[in-house]
């Protein structure tokens, strides 16, 4: 059965047999290419990034560590304590034990607010859906991903350490880069 | 030749030995540096100003290490593995002339000494050396070291012929086996032309046989880290993998000691006699750089494709070589 040579058929283009005179000159040829290949390294800057000191640059919608969020005109918390974020999280890291709010100590906006605001560092896996979650986003994924440390308990964020302003240490990718 | 005094020859052989042993950690780093660059990285940047401590830190790594021998191995052979080893290596570097008679003063040789049979001395320790790593893969009583030394012995007796083929050439043109002769040969007093000019197959011939005979990339096979571990010095660990380790590069400038001074006029060059130590050293430098470019450039052979083109390439193009080169002198 034969082919017409149609845009559907492609004719397949073997290189040349290895061996003999002929493979002797081409390997000769791919060795002088490889040697200018590796030469022409030498004048380029070396693309490594020196991590500790020079960073990955991360995009914007990178899912680092969690940060909680106030409102910034009252300085009140965004979080009622609904608990939303922990029904939602797969890997059930949020811990959140809610209060209700009195006239003389407001801390949310709302009727309750989270007395206790935990995230296990060390089992979330940065999905992102307790942000999804959120219906007053209070919640949100930040950029930092420099997250180790020694301990495993010091692996709980709790709610101070997430409404805290995170040192941002991470730069973030410009446009078009 | 002359001989010279006994305490002469002594200080010769302490001032080249002390300028090696520390001429090759700076050419490991200098190795590591520019494989990085030939990769697009910066290479050991980290010990000391720009990596310059790196040496120092990988000599006192392997002298701080532990000692280790198998239990199926025979302890004292692989002890003097390492030994041939690096005093092969060494005695090799006696030979490679660094400067005439007098070029600094009365009757003192730039050079360990001037063997009327240098070229043969210098195949005698070659082979020699292929016997420390064969020692040490057998000894070791491991199978990855053992498939080394296996691979080594047949690597190294295949090129062994067309490294000695191809310097047979020189040998013919300048009338003497003396590496002191060859070189004069080359300059004005002789026949006034660097020999890799009419030698120039005989020149390709013995740099691709001599990247076989130092078991460097691309003819690697006797340590191919992917395959056998590190092949006959799996075993070893401390100062005795860090003499395999230095006799390796010793063995480098050694090809690139003779390969400058057989095709590349030796300390022939512009400027006052004094300068041929800095002559040779400036050559040897270009060689032990293209060592370099070609490890990071060139994948390892395969075996059959190592043995076939020892066998069917390089040792017909050899021997046509000191054919023609006989036929063309005695025509």
């Amino acid at each position: 059965m034969s082919y017409e040579l149609t845009d559907d058929v492609i004719e397949v283009q073997r290189g040349p047999e290895p061996g003999g005179l002929g493979g002797a000159y081409r390997t000769f040829g791919a060795t002088l290419r490889g040697l200018r290949t590796t030469f022409a390294r030498l004048a380029e800057k070396p693309v490594t990034i020196q991590y500790p000191e020079e960073k990955t640059p991360v995009y914007p919608r990178f899912r680092g560590r969690h940060k909680l969020h106030r409102f910034e005109d009252t300085g009140l918390e965004k979080c009622v304590g609904c608990s939303l974020c922990v029904a939602a999280c797969p890997a059930q890291c949020i811990r959140v034990v809610a209060d209700e709010n009195t006239p003389e100590h407001q801390v949310s906006a709302g009727e309750r607010y989270a007395a206790v605001y935990e995230i296990n560092m060390s089992r979330c896996i940065f999905c992102g859906y307790c942000e999804v979650a959120c219906p007053f986003d209070a919640i949100t994924m930040g950029n930092d991903y420099e997250l180790a440390d020694y301990e495993r308990s010091d692996l709980i964020f709790t709610k101070e350490m997430l409404l805290a302003e995170p040192i941002e240490r991470t730069p973030l990718r410009m446009e078009g880069e | 030749m002359t001989v010279e005094p006994v305490l002469v020859q002594i200080a010769k052989a302490i001032v080249i030995f002390l300028l090696i042993l520390n001429i090759v950690p700076q050419i490991l780093l200098l190795e590591r540096k520019l494989l990085g660059r030939f990769q697009a990285r910066y290479g050991p940047n980290r010990v000391g100003l720009r990596g310059l401590g790196q040496p120092l830190a990988d000599v006192l790594k392997l002298l701080s290490k532990e000692r280790f021998t198998p239990d199926t191995a025979v302890p004292w052979m692989m002890a003097i593995a390492p030994v041939i080893s690096i005093v092969t290596a060494v005695a090799t570097l006696a030979i490679i002339p660094f400067g005439p008679q007098g070029a600094w003063g009365g009757d003192l040789g730039l050079y360990g000494i001037d063997v009327p049979i240098g070229v043969l001395y210098f195949f005698a320790f070659g082979s020699l050396s292929f016997y420390a790593l064969m020692l040490g893969g057998w000894a070791s009583g491991s199978k990855y070291s053992f498939l080394g030394a296996m691979r080594s012995a047949a690597q190294l007796i295949s090129y062994e012929i067309a490294i000695g083929l191809s310097l047979l050439g020189v040998v013919l043109m300048a009338g003497s086996l003396s590496f002191v002769d060859i070189v004069e040969a080359q300059g004005s007093g002789g026949k006034g032309i660097w020999f890799f000019i009419p030698q120039i197959v005989g020149f390709l011939v013995f740099m691709v046989a001599g990247f076989a005979e130092t078991a460097r990339a691309p003819f690697d096979l006797p340590e191919a880290d992917a395959e056998i571990v590190a092949g006959y010095n799996t075993e070893y660990g401390g100062m005795r993998f860090g003499s395999f380790f230095m006799a390796e590069y010793i063995e480098v400038i050694v090809i690139s000691g003779v390969a400058v001074a057989c095709f590349f006029g030796g300390w022939h060059g512009p400027g006052p006699e004094w300068l041929a130590p800095i002559w040779v050293l400036a050559k040897m430098f270009v060689f032990v750089i293209l060592f370099i470019w070609v490890r990071a450039t060139l994948p390892r052979l395969r075996y059959d494709q190592l043995m076939s083109f020892g066998w069917k390439v390089l040792i017909p193009i050899a021997t046509l070589n000191v054919l023609i080169t006989a036929i063309v002198l005695v025509v």
